[in-house]
């Protein structure tokens, strides 16, 4: 409707504009289509019976839907369990790199201290790393500390995150150093200075890490595949990657679990959209 | 002592973070140089057996295989994924575009299923007979595209198929960051340019791409290092397997094998570092090729 009017009211020259917006603007729409696709059969998938999987591409008439998908993975395997691993595990890890992240950020960006510059290059070096190179060793050491088939041993070698450091020493740069002095003559320590100060300022920062500390923790796979054993302890991707194999042709069961596995972290967006994509772009695009 | 506090405390606030950089990333890095030198069955029963490990490596046509498609895999993935989200971008850019947020959230959304869950969701997507990716494709060809096309099982399609996913996945997000990019360049440039008659393309040329230069190079580098650890994607999608004919094999899936399943952490640290050697090469290739393509402009 928009559109229409624009073009009546435009000159000749406008008109050729309007129009390749027009064109723009379906081809945006059918891209977006293909890409959302994937994502309705996903959903269409979890509530369709086993006989009505391969009867529609998506969505079953609302009368033939079911639940019971989702119903059998609480009854048939444990799935609740799963879910309750990966929230424990993942929530823990979030909550700690996110405490380490603020904490070295605040010391990068307010403080000068000796040996800083060497530390941010060994941190940006240490970003290049691809981390299988430390999964043998990583794997004896913790061989040796007995943490081999924990959650400690997925949480505690996890905890660090380089990226963090810089996104929360990037915005953190941004803090007048007139607040923090003003601080320390209203006789505020220095941790409460970054608790009460620094902490409140960055809070985009801090919503943008969450959900990419949370979904990298969430998402993890090599390493959990490598560290757990027992059946009771798996996170939801080793769980489901067994599920995949074990029930072949419970595709409707299969697809329910990967919904629900997705669905905190589409909550947890959601939640914090508007911090994410700032948070996210902030460093590359200013670096 | 409260006149010190200020010179004690980054050091104190960095503490927590140096500990368990040093005891889990440095050490096990140092470590698996001295590892990459030894045989071991298991951690604890190692054997020093010198530049055996790299020999072997070198030698073993699994390893190349590995090498290939990893190799395959990142070049295919760059080439369609920069200047797919960057056209995203620049479409969703224009002024006056209808819906513009909710397509935003369109090509992203699927960033947000994350690999291991995106890999289970296609598994049932390209199943030959009744996959989405088959009926997509039929429906378009007019039905010349035969819905008995097996994707995952054919060595040919396995690595189009493995492109094809983690574009689902990164273009989304790639676009983001070309998106915000975009936002950041002047626009009086264009508007310079403009009265200078420059069209859409030299504008493009002149002012968007030296505007969004480094956010193009930072896509470039981060994708790269993430595609040479490709490894979940492939594991899932081929049930646990390198594929037939080893088409879907990678470094880090080498490395699991032979590490993992065959239990030889000596030989595992080999891989990884000849994958670090190998990712070094490649970023410090890209950061100085875009390093000299700068100077080009500057003349």
């Amino acid at each position: 409707m928009k559109k229409k009017s624009m073009m009546r009211t435009a000159s000749g020259g406008f008109d050729r504009q309007a129009w390749t917006t027009v064109v723009i603007w379906l081809t945006l729409v059918s891209v977006a289509l293909i890409f959302l696709a994937p994502l309705v059969y996903l959903v269409a998938a979890s509530v369709k019976t086993m006989e009505d999987f391969h009867r529609y591409s998506f969505f079953p008439p609302i009368d033939r839907m079911t639940l019971s998908n989702f119903a059998s993975l609480f009854s048939q395997m444990d799935f609740g369990r799963f879910l309750l691993n990966s929230l424990f595990v993942t929530c823990t890890t979030v909550t700690l790199q996110l405490l380490m992240a603020s904490l070295g950020g605040y010391a990068l960006a307010c403080y000068r201290f000796r040996g800083q510059q060497g530390l941010m290059l060994l941190l940006l070096v240490s970003m290049m790393i691809p981390a299988p190179v430390m999964l043998a060793p990583l794997y004896e050491l913790l061989f040796h500390l007995r943490l081999i088939d924990t959650h400690a041993g997925l949480i505690v070698p996890g905890l660090v995150n380089v990226l963090g450091v810089f996104l929360f020493r990037q915005a953190m740069l941004n803090i007048p150093m007139d607040l923090v002095h003003a601080g320390r003559v209203d006789g505020a320590g220095e941790f409460g200075i970054y608790w009460h100060v620094a902490l409140p300022v960055v809070r985009p920062t801090i919503g943008a890490f969450t959900l990419i500390a949370f979904m990298g923790s969430w998402n993890s796979f090599l390493w959990p595949q490598v560290v757990l054993q027992s059946n009771e302890l798996f996170t939801l991707p080793i769980a489901l990657n067994q599920l995949v194999g074990l029930y072949n042709d419970d595709y409707g069961a299969l697809m329910a679990g990967t919904l629900l596995a997705v669905l905190p972290v589409v909550l947890l967006f959601f939640l914090l959209q508007r911090e994410f994509i700032s948070g996210l772009t902030e460093g590359a695009v200013k670096g | 002592m409260k006149l010190n506090a200020p010179k004690v405390a980054p050091y104190v606030f960095l503490t927590p973070f140096a500990v368990i950089f040093s005891v889990f990333i440095a050490w096990p890095l140092f470590r698996s140089l001295l590892l990459s030198f030894t045989i071991t069955s298991g951690p604890g029963a190692q054997v020093f057996v010198g530049t055996a490990n790299y020999r072997f490596l070198l030698q073993d046509p699994d390893f190349w295989i590995a090498v290939r498609n990893t190799f395959t895999f990142v070049l295919f993935s760059l080439l369609i994924q920069v200047p797919l989200s960057l056209g995203l971008a620049l479409f969703l850019n224009r002024k006056g575009l209808w819906m513009r947020n909710t397509l935003r959230f369109a090509f992203f959304s699927p960033h947000l299923m994350g690999l291991v869950f995106a890999s289970i969701l296609f598994t049932l997507l390209f199943a030959p007979r009744f996959g989405l990716v088959n009926e997509g494709l039929h429906t378009i060809t007019f039905g010349r595209w035969s819905m008995d096309t097996r994707w995952l099982s054919e060595a040919r399609r396995v690595m189009p198929a493995l492109v094809m996913v983690n574009l689902w996945l990164y273009v989304g997000y790639s676009m983001i960051y070309f998106l915000a990019a975009l936002q950041g360049v002047d626009p009086q440039l264009y508007e310079a340019a403009r009265v200078d008659g420059a069209g859409p393309l030299a504008r493009f040329l002149n002012v968007t791409l030296p505007g969004i230069r480094h956010v193009v190079i930072f896509v470039v580098v981060i994708s790269t290092i993430g595609g040479f650890q490709l490894f979940e994607l492939p594991w899932l999608l081929l049930s646990n397997t390198p594929g037939p004919e080893k088409s879907g094999l990678t470094i880090v899936m080498y490395l699991y094998q032979n590490g993992f399943v065959s239990g030889d952490l000596g030989y595992a640290s080999a891989i990884g570092w000849t994958l670090l050697f190998l990712v070094f090469c490649v970023s410090a290739l890209q950061l100085k090729l875009s390093g000299a393509l700068r100077k080009e402009n500057m003349a």
